[in-house]
């Protein structure tokens, strides 16, 4: 056994307290809990709770970032194996950035919501939702960098920063408050945007800030020009550019020991705004830690110091610093967040702590799942086993697509995610899709193609079966036999050949001809169908006069044994009025079989005859009357072929 | 394509309808309403796309559809007509048909007549899987086989057709004021006159063979003999329902269920399909190859306006390009009118440049520049 990572979380059930006991059984989904009785009978109560796990599917703004991303994962899936590693990266890359983008956008939606909204309730409800999504996107795009792209020394930083300035972005709205203010240079708020500015290395902001100040102060006017001097010439480094790690670091350092001069001869000396923002430029990690309002989490102070101290910092040393400046930034006695643990595992380039701990922190496997397909594209999670499942990105897409199966409506989406699950996804998806409830043909079909487009011949049988049998149950015989064609089920269209075989003995009709008739080569399905269209053909012809035809038919639905004896009765007497015809139809050779055939009726009749009840005596008394009548019209028309013969006329069947 | 937006709408769209426009002017639709489907609660929606003024060339991409307003609906939505400008007619899988009242003042819908459980067997409700109407004539059928006749200003059904076939009706439409066509779920279409008192189809036209289920019907706008249907293998068919008995021409179109197909009302060169493969096809004839249509009529100088609203007398001389046409020899161009999409594009619309569509992705396009 191992150990449990986290206590689990205790859900109570309502109305089932003060030591009831409970009973519960899995669902696919969820789990349903009842009340179990030891007490007398009579005083339990007769509720099922439903305990959802993941209530997160159930919320409309975020259905459409299930159905968004799905999109996504279809197209992942489609990459081809043998791109040149390079294409694929950068495909990679963008498609991280869809599924970050699709997160915003929900995001956004669920924020104009949660503010428009006058229940406080909702709007907590909402106001949480965007708070985990915010988190989501944060660690997803730590994760697109450090992973995805795995951006190397010198350009590192800089999606660093960007990462930062992406979610820090309060900076902006206050900066927007501030220039709008009457003196903008006066706002109480101006030197904290300035200082934001630097810390976020947005020297541009910062300088254009400084401007407004340094008009209003023409005496400290030298000061301000060599401010904008140390910040205009701070290097970054240039991804695109020709110059090489090395020359940077040289430019960077000669840049550092300027700034360092003129923090040591007390430049600034007088205004102690412009001070300290030297002391940050100089990578100051006290003046750095007086800032931590400003700086809020410990991950903008790894990103600020990396800034002012380690621009070349190195992906493999990031672990180093991370853990050290979040030392440094929580106070001793505050415990890290999951957030902050999650991001120390990606700092530490630990796939599978990260992966781990959101699958705990985060109530749904939306994430999770999505991040790891991706990760495992990239090829990253290869030397990982699970000792259960498949693998990692199999079992955490099973979940998640499960979760998707419980949905009434998100189900369909599932389907592509068990699709891409090479190991186990068919056998969920079998056993998943019998569960979807058929309220329409319309969805029976969607679900029909489904398992036909996969070969999934056992379920597609089931459908069928499922619509034939409420068709049937409806009296919907044509249906019926519809479905239990597509199913190629011969024994369910025996049974409903039957039924229409026993209407139309009860009716003296045939009902759902348009269907009968246009049969075709569908009609081989099953004897019994067979002998349904054929005798149905046999009336049709008798209806066009075309006796010889339909004698000919009639005798041989009799003599192939293909006509349940029950029905052979029905066939002779259909013969009758064939035999009173006033011309012969019937050939000598076919009296001769239809001769015999009456007399194995008659002799089965005979022997069934002792012992049974009244009814089948009147039955078979009736049975022996018809009996007699066509053995005397069966030799009538014999002995008219013999003297038709002897004539020398040309009989039928000469 | 870039013409084309998506919205998500949290809702698996099972019709798109564009509002009608009036015929006096030559506008483009700004509204259409939609029905979801498979949900615990489903709804109709109303949606705006925001005034066009002019052509709206060159913005091309305007804001989204905007939600105007919302009412729940019993059942999924199986089919939606619109009756008038202000009404709608919903029909259902608990097999009630409904008529709802737009209010375009307030922007509220309403409940302005409704029958429930028209369509049922003798012990349960059998969904009503189309309508077609022509104000005040309401025409429906379900999975119970049943055809059943309505008028908006009467509450009791007019007229009941029994066992008007043994399988599920799929679709419906007007082929004439008083005939109508159905199509099946065993590869058939029938005719029927609502003048007769008689319940059987004054024709049955079938596809050969393989009696596939056809899902979808729609007649050309102006020659009325002309028909196009569409089945559960994706093929398009054209009939002409004055000769023989099966298809004219069979074209390959989708690789799953085609669930609409719709001529353009207005320029029926032009037609569409969508299917549960998640495309949308845009088929277009051209009437011959590479000329230009007015130096067709060769020596016979009677000239034909193709874009004529209808037809004047003596159409039969007028041989449409849907009959004479054969996909082999290129006559007929289709393009895919979505990027790759997955899911099926359950419903479409085309009114004038407009092109809306839903589809069980939960999203709808819109499409304000259809090159017609």
């Amino acid at each position: 056994m191992e150990e449990l990572d986290v206590e689990p979380a205790i859900t109570n059930i309502p109305a089932a307290s003060d030591g009831k006991h409970l009973g519960f059984a899995w669902g696919p989904g969820d789990i349903l809990a009842y009340e179990t009785l030891y007490m007398a009978p009579g005083s339990g109560c007769s509720f099922i709770h439903e305990v959802r796990k993941d209530e997160d599917i159930y919320s409309p703004i975020l259905r459409k970032l299930f159905n968004e991303s799905h999109h996504i994962f279809v197209g992942l899936q489609t990459i081809r194996e043998d791109l040149p590693s390079k294409n694929k990266k950068t495909q990679f890359v963008s498609i991280s950035k869809n599924y970050r983008s699709v997160i915003r956008a929900c995001m956004e939606e669920l924020q104009q919501v949660a503010v428009s909204t006058k229940v406080a309730e909702v709007a907590t409800q909402y106001g949480n939702q965007v708070s985990i999504l915010l988190a989501i996107e944060l660690i997803w795009n730590l994760c697109e960098v450090l992973f995805i792209d795995a951006a190397p020394a010198g350009p590192l930083l800089l999606h660093l920063l960007d990462w930062v300035r992406l979610h820090k972005g309060d900076v902006d709205e206050k900066a927007r408050e501030v220039l709008q203010s009457e003196s903008p240079a006066e706002h109480h708020d101006y030197w904290d945007v300035v200082v934001s500015y630097v810390l976020q290395g947005r020297f541009e902001e910062a300088r254009q800030m400084l401007v407004k100040q340094a008009t209003l102060q023409p005496a400290a006017r030298n000061m301000y020009k060599l401010m904008d001097t140390l910040l205009s010439k701070m290097p970054f480094y240039n991804p695109g550019g020709t110059q090489t790690l090395t020359e940077f670091d040289v430019k960077w350092r000669h840049w550092h020991e300027e700034v360092d001069r003129c923090l040591q001869d007390n430049s600034f000396a007088s205004n102690q705004h412009l001070e300290i923002i030297c002391k940050i430029l100089v990578g100051d990690e006290d003046t750095l830690l007086e800032h931590k309002e400003l700086l809020s989490t410990w991950y903008h102070f790894l990103v600020t110091r990396l800034l002012f101290c380690h621009p070349t910092v190195k992906p493999t040393e990031l672990h180093y610093y991370a853990q050290s400046c979040m030392t440094m930034f929580l106070d001793l006695r505050s415990v890290p967040e999951p957030l902050d643990s999650i991001l120390l595992a990606a700092f530490e380039f630990d796939i599978h702590q990260v992966i781990k701990d959101c699958s705990i922190a985060l109530n749904n496997w939306w994430f999770v799942a999505h991040l790891t397909d991706l990760l495992d594209h990239c090829k990253l999670l290869q030397s990982h086993n699970l000792h259960f499942g498949s693998n990692l990105r199999e079992f955490l897409l099973l979940e998640y697509a499960s979760g998707l199966f419980t949905h009434h409506s998100l189900w369909q989406l599932a389907v592509d995610y068990f699709d891409n699950c090479p190991e186990f996804g068919h056998v969920y998806l079998e056993l998943q899709i019998e569960r979807v409830p058929l309220d329409t043909e319309r969805k029976a079909l969607k679900v029909l193609r489904i398992c036909e487009q996969r070969q999934m011949s056992e379920q597609v049988r089931s459908i069928c079966k499922i619509m034939a049998m409420r068709a049937l149950r409806n009296n919907r015989l044509g249906s019926a036999l519809s479905w239990s064609i597509r199913a190629k089920d011969a024994a369910f269209a025996t049974l409903i050949s039957e039924r229409f075989l026993q209407d139309y003995c009860a009716r003296g009709t045939f009902s759902d001809l348009d269907l009968i008739d246009n049969l075709g080569p569908a009609m081989l399905l099953s004897d019994r169908l067979t002998f349904l269209v054929k005798y149905r053909e046999f009336h049709k012809l008798y209806e066009e006069n075309r006796f010889s035809e339909a004698a000919k038919l009639l005798l041989s639905l009799i003599t192939a044994k293909i006509a349940p004896r029950s029905f052979w009765m029905t066939l002779l007497t259909d013969a009758l009025p064939l035999l009173e015809q006033k011309e012969v139809i019937f050939s000598a050779d076919q009296t001769h079989e239809l001769m015999f055939c009456l007399e194995e009726l008659t002799s089965s009749l005979n022997t069934t005859a002792p012992g049974t009840d009244r009814t089948m005596q009147v039955r078979i008394s009736s049975c022996t009357q018809t009996c007699n009548r066509l053995q005397i019209k069966i030799l009538r028309c014999k002995s008219a072929i013999t003297i038709a013969m002897r004539k020398g006329k040309n009989a039928p069947g000469f | 394509m870039e013409s084309v937006n998506a919205k998500y709408v949290s809702q698996k769209i099972s019709k798109t309808r564009w509002r009608p426009v009036s015929h006096s002017s030559l506008q483009q639709p700004d509204i259409f309403a939609t029905g979801s489907w498979d949900n615990e609660d489903n709804k109709i929606s109303f949606w705006s796309i925001g005034n066009h003024g002019s052509s709206g060339m060159d913005e091309g991409f305007e804001g989204d559809p905007q939600l105007l307003c919302e009412h729940k609906h019993d059942g999924d939505v199986l089919d939606l007509q619109f009756l008038d400008q202000d009404r709608i007619v919903t029909t259902s899988s608990t097999g009630a048909v409904t008529i709802f009242r737009h209010h375009q003042n307030s922007q509220t819908i309403s409940v302005s007549q409704r029958w429930p459980r028209v369509h049922r067997y003798p012990c349960d409700n059998a969904p009503c899987t189309g309508v077609v109407c022509s104000s005040p004539e309401i025409v429906t059928v379900g999975e119970d086989g049943k055809i059943i006749v309505f008028r908006a200003d009467q509450e009791g059904v007019i007229r009941v057709i029994e066992n008007a076939d043994s399988s599920t009706i799929h679709a419906v439409t007007y082929l004439r004021t008083t005939e109508i066509l159905t199509v099946n779920s065993i590869g058939q279409l029938k005719l029927w006159d609502l003048r007769q008192q008689s319940n059987s189809p004054s024709q049955i036209l079938s596809l050969s063979g393989d009696r596939l289920p056809l899902h979808c019907v729609d007649r050309h706008p102006n020659q009325q003999h002309i028909v196009a249907t569409g089945g559960q293998d994706g093929m398009l068919c054209v009939w002409d329902v004055r000769q023989g008995s099966t298809p004219f021409s069979l074209m390959e179109a989708h690789s799953a269920e085609m669930w609409e197909v719709h001529f353009h009302p207005t320029n029926p060169d032009h037609l569409f399909t969508c299917s549960e493969d998640g495309s949308l096809l845009h088929w277009e004839t051209s009437t011959h190859s590479d000329m230009p249509s007015f130096l067709q009529g060769g020596r016979n100088n009677s000239m034909i306006s193709r874009s004529a609203m209808a037809p004047a007398g003596g159409n039969q001389s007028l041989i449409s390009t849907w009959l004479s046409g054969d996909s082999s020899k290129g006559r007929l161009e289709t393009t895919h009118m979505l990027p790759s999409q997955t899911l099926s594009v359950n419903s479409l619309d085309v009114l004038g440049q407009c092109l809306v569509c839903g589809t069980d992705g939960e999203a709808i396009f819109v499409n304000r520049q259809v090159p017609v």
